[in-house]
């Protein structure tokens, strides 16, 4: 194409987008002698310049145009609201004109005629009386900076070039520190040193625009959806000198206008409903922009009618995205982002600006796609802020470099909440099978350790790693283990080839300052692979691990010592402790643990203490502890039904089918029964036992024990057992057992009716 | 005619249509990337670039490289790659491309584009970006 041409696109455009807001102002204001100027000279301009290339359209146009706001200049016509309508729409259409030279697409011929019509008809009467006298055009501006235009990829490669430079530059310094001391090539290399950085700086800079860019698009938008929707809403923006890499401008263009639009049509009332609610008539909308830090902080806010949470919360709920108990718990400020959940709109009927529930979660997406996140804040009846937070730049991150299983790897710090040590006083952490849990202040996260997730192994002992804990952009947070912290480093980030992508755990590579390659985590990607269902509401009121649900009950799957495998509620499970041999004694006729300051009774390995290091499980009723060892945890499993019980009680009460295997489960009132007498060292209720009997004493026998019974065959007692046809011995309490086929008589219980057997210990051990 | 670069991969003289090149390097240091697929060897820094090292012959499905040796290094869609292969030899003139007359065989099939005649041998020219794609683009 023409050079020339081109150039004229260019400009054209660039006016266009610097024209928007001039527009709507000179409407509101059409006594605002420097808006029509402006405008008046954009169309003189477009219609100058077109008459070079022969563009005989946009001549037309823009001929027409100008006609009309000379008019107006003079003082022969008002600038009318159709009028303004008339200059908009042509203004619109010079903008279809250029853009479709630009693309070579041929512009369908439409009606040019009707919209220069529209801009010669004259409503009223002009009006007599003179403005004042016109200012020469352009005399109102100041001396116009000098500006060049450079093609984008151009900047592109000039900032990968400067991001190349300031690596080499740490490797040579690197090898600066490594090699000899010259002080005159040390003061040289600080002087390049310098000159990068400082190129470095100008060159980020000329990637940055200012957010006007952005903004500039917003008054027009804001008066045609007041117009369409018969809203009267006012503008307000703050901080259009906030500047942002121009990647970022064009990612955060479509959330913003989204956000705009939705609080035109959905948060801004009518006129007159505002005045029943004691509201000015004019809505009023304010879009700020500030920077903190390395973001930027831009916020939408409207004065209407704030989100109904009661609604959101009865559309989630019949969405089936949130349970009725979840919701029932939701905070205020949790209904609200449900606003971002898909599929939730709460306009109570579609228009054609917005309603049908694709938006929002839109709107998250793809500020979390830049590493971005977008808040709410509702306030009923008083309006709604939108506020986003994006990072400065694309390219450059604050970041913090960790190592795992031997290999450094880099957090972007924005995902960063906070980073304590495992050894910490305030921190706990509880390995539950796969489904680990820390608790760091009193706060559950669900725990990733990346070494596991990575096929590793730790490099570190558990005691001495730290614990990362990550905010990804929309979830929750959850804690990632590491084996150290390595740095806190600014990284030109690239992005990684499709195959590392892959694996879903990166979100791009760069270089360390030690010049080898780094990848860089996506804690998003990391809690999908790991499993890690980030709730959406605040994980401080996370009461359990997220993967509990609510009919089922976590179990803990584990391989025992004789190799059965066996599970046992997880919420028995206190935690899971590494056991030498040397720790586990026979002494007061039973195996007993040694863990740390405390001494536990030890099942789960049979009569004779085990050779090797095994696990112990410590087993807690919330009273008491007992340890009992495993040889592996094999899973956290969610089990719901009944297992088949087991024949004699014991430490296992039945058999579960899980995953098509079968599994013992462990009858924690059997085992926490034959301890808690010892436990507590209290004295316990004699229960009498007839001798002899193979039944009694097998099989009853230890149910009673495991009742918390003291088992004589002779003397006083608190409980008798005896056959149901046998003669009762004195004792506070009988308990008749009936036995074999025989239907058991009045007062009697089935010998093998453990629940009956059960309950009559339990009566018997009370009254004692 | 066109330029081929002839290299040995997996025991086999192989061509990779030398305009497609960028350099060939030898690596030093390759770092991992846990969780990628297999033939993913690692990444490797060049001249302060990040290159993503392939190991050419877990691509095609012949076990894996021993050792980093000689590598290629050539852009696929943006994105900067080092092939690792046998050995490299020199970059010749080949005739056209012509089909493949047969099966190539288990692995080569799928990366082929075709076989040139080089240095009086005929010899598989290689798709660079299905070696960089790995085998489980065909599993898929």
């Amino acid at each position: 194409m023409d050079e020339l041409l081109t150039e004229f696109i260019a400009e054209t455009r660039d006016m266009l987008g610097a024209l928007g807001g001039a527009i709507v102002a000179w409407e509101g204001a059409p006594d605002d002698r420097a808006r029509l100027d402006e405008i008046f000279r954009f169309v003189h301009t477009v219609k100058g310049n077109s008459g070079f290339f022969d563009l005989p359209r946009i001549t037309a146009l823009s001929h027409a145009a100008e006609d009309a706001l000379a008019a107006v200049r003079s003082g022969k016509r008002q600038a009318d609201h159709a009028l303004v309508s008339a200059v908009l729409a042509a203004i619109d259409r010079l903008g279809e004109l250029v853009q479709a030279i630009e693309t070579g697409d041929a512009l369908a011929s439409a009606d040019d005629e009707a919209l220069i019509e529209a801009l010669a008809r004259v409503e009223a009467a002009p009006q007599p009386e003179a403005q004042a006298v016109a200012s020469a055009p352009g005399a109102a501006r100041g001396p116009a900076v000098r500006t060049i235009r450079l093609p984008i990829d151009l900047l592109d490669r000039m900032m990968s070039g400067v991001s190349d430079l300031v690596l080499a530059r740490n490797a040579l310094a690197r090898r600066l520190r490594d090699g000899d001391h010259d002080a005159e090539v040390a003061a040289c290399f600080e002087r390049v040193s310098g000159s990068i950085a400082d190129l470095r700086d100008a060159i980020t800079r000329t990637r940055m625009q200012r957010i006007e860019n952005l903004f500039a698009a917003l008054p027009r938008m804001v008066r045609d959806l007041g117009t369409e929707t018969g809203k009267k809403v006012t503008l307000d923006i703050d901080g259009g000198d906030v500047e942002l890499d121009r990647e970022m401008i064009e990612m955060i263009r479509d959330p913003l206008t989204h956000i705009v639009r939705n609080a035109i049509d959905h948060g801004i009332e009518t006129a007159e409903e505002r005045a029943r609610s004691g509201k000015p008539a004019l809505g009023c909308l304010h879009v700020s922009a500030r920077q903190t830090g390395n973001q930027i902080l831009i916020e939408i806010a409207d004065d209407g009618r704030g989100i109904d949470g009661d609604r959101l919360v009865e559309k989630a709920l019949a969405a089936g995205l949130v349970d009725e108990a979840r919701a029932a718990k939701l905070t205020p400020a949790q209904r609200h982002a449900l606003i971002f959940e898909p599929g939730l709109s709460t306009a109570r009927e579609v228009t054609n600006l917005s309603g049908r529930g694709v938006g929002m979660d839109v709107v998250r997406a793809n500020v979390e796609r830049i590493g971005g996140v977008v808040e709410v804040d509702s306030r009923k009846g008083e309006g709604v802020t939108f506020t986003l937070r994006v990072p400065l730049t694309l390219t450059i991150i604050p970041a913090l470099t960790v190592r795992v299983a031997g290999h450094a790897f880099a957090i972007p710090r924005s995902a960063i909440e906070e980073i304590v040590r495992v050894k910490a006083d305030t921190v706990r952490v509880e390995a539950l099978g796969h489904a680990a849990v820390a608790t760091i202040r009193e706060r559950r996260l669900p725990l990733v350790d990346f070494a596991t997730l990575i096929g590793a192994a730790p490099a570190t002992d558990a005691e001495s790693r730290m614990l990362v804990v990550l905010k990804p952009a929309g979830g929750g947070l959850y804690a990632l283990a590491v084996d150290a912290v390595q740095d806190h480093e600014e990284l030109v980030v690239k992005p990684a080839a499709p195959a590392v992508m892959a694996a879903g755990l990166y979100a791009g590579t760069t270089l360390a300052d030690d010049g080898r390659p780094v990848l860089l985590l996506d804690p998003p990607g990391i809690a999908a692979r790991a499993g890690v269902s980030l709730a959406k509401e605040n994980p401080a009121e996370l009461e359990k691990p997220a993967r509990s649900e609510r009919a089922a009950v976590p179990y803990l799957l584990f391989r025992a010592l004789d190799g059965a495998r066996r599970m046992v509620e997880a919420s028995a499970a206190q935690r899971i402790e590494e056991v030498r041999p040397d720790a586990i004694a026979a002494t007061a006729g039973r195996l007993r643990v040694a863990i740390g300051e405390t001494i536990l009774p030890l099942e789960g390995c049979g009569e004779t203490a085990p050779e090797a290091r095994i696990r112990a499980l410590r087993l807690t009723d919330g009273a008491n502890e007992i340890a009992y060892g495993v040889a592996e945890v094999l899973d956290m499993i969610q089990w719901s039904g009944s297992p088949i019980p087991a024949p004699t009680p014991g430490e296992v009460r039945g058999v579960a089918l899980v995953n098509g295997e079968q599994v013992e489960l462990l009858d924690l009132h059997w085992l926490f029964g034959r301890h808690a007498g010892v436990i507590e060292g209290a004295t316990r209720p004699v229960c009498l036992l007839p001798a002899g009997d193979a039944f009694m004493e097998t099989i009853l026998r230890p149910l009673v024990e495991a009742a918390g019974y003291e088992v004589r065959h002779e003397g006083e007692a608190d409980l008798a057992i005896v056959a149901d046809d046998a003669e009762p011995p004195p004792a506070t309490r009988v308990l008749r057992i009936a036995g074999g086929a025989a239907p058991a008589g009045e007062g009697a219980v089935h010998r093998y009716d453990r629940a009956g057997l059960l309950a009559a210990l339990a009566a018997g051990r009370a009254r004692g | 005619m066109s330029l081929v670069l002839v290299l040995t991969l997996a025991g086999q003289r192989v061509a990779l249509l030398a305009e497609e090149m960028e350099a060939v390097v030898e690596i030093e240091a390759i770092a991992p990337v846990p969780g990628a697929a297999r033939h993913v060897a690692g990444l490797a820094a060049l001249r302060s670039r990040v290159l993503t090292v392939i190991d050419g012959r877990a691509s095609i499905g012949l076990g894996a490289a021993e050792k980093p040796r000689d590598a290629v290094v050539a852009v696929v869609e943006g994105h900067p790659y080092a092939l690792l292969v046998d050995a490299v030899e020199d970059v010749v003139e080949a005739a056209d491309i012509r089909p493949l007359a047969a099966a190539a065989g288990p692995g080569w099939s799928r990366v082929a584009r075709g076989a040139v005649e080089a240095e009086g041998d005929l010899m598989l020219l290689l798709d660079l970006a299905a070696l960089v794609a790995g085998p489980q683009a065909e599993a898929a």
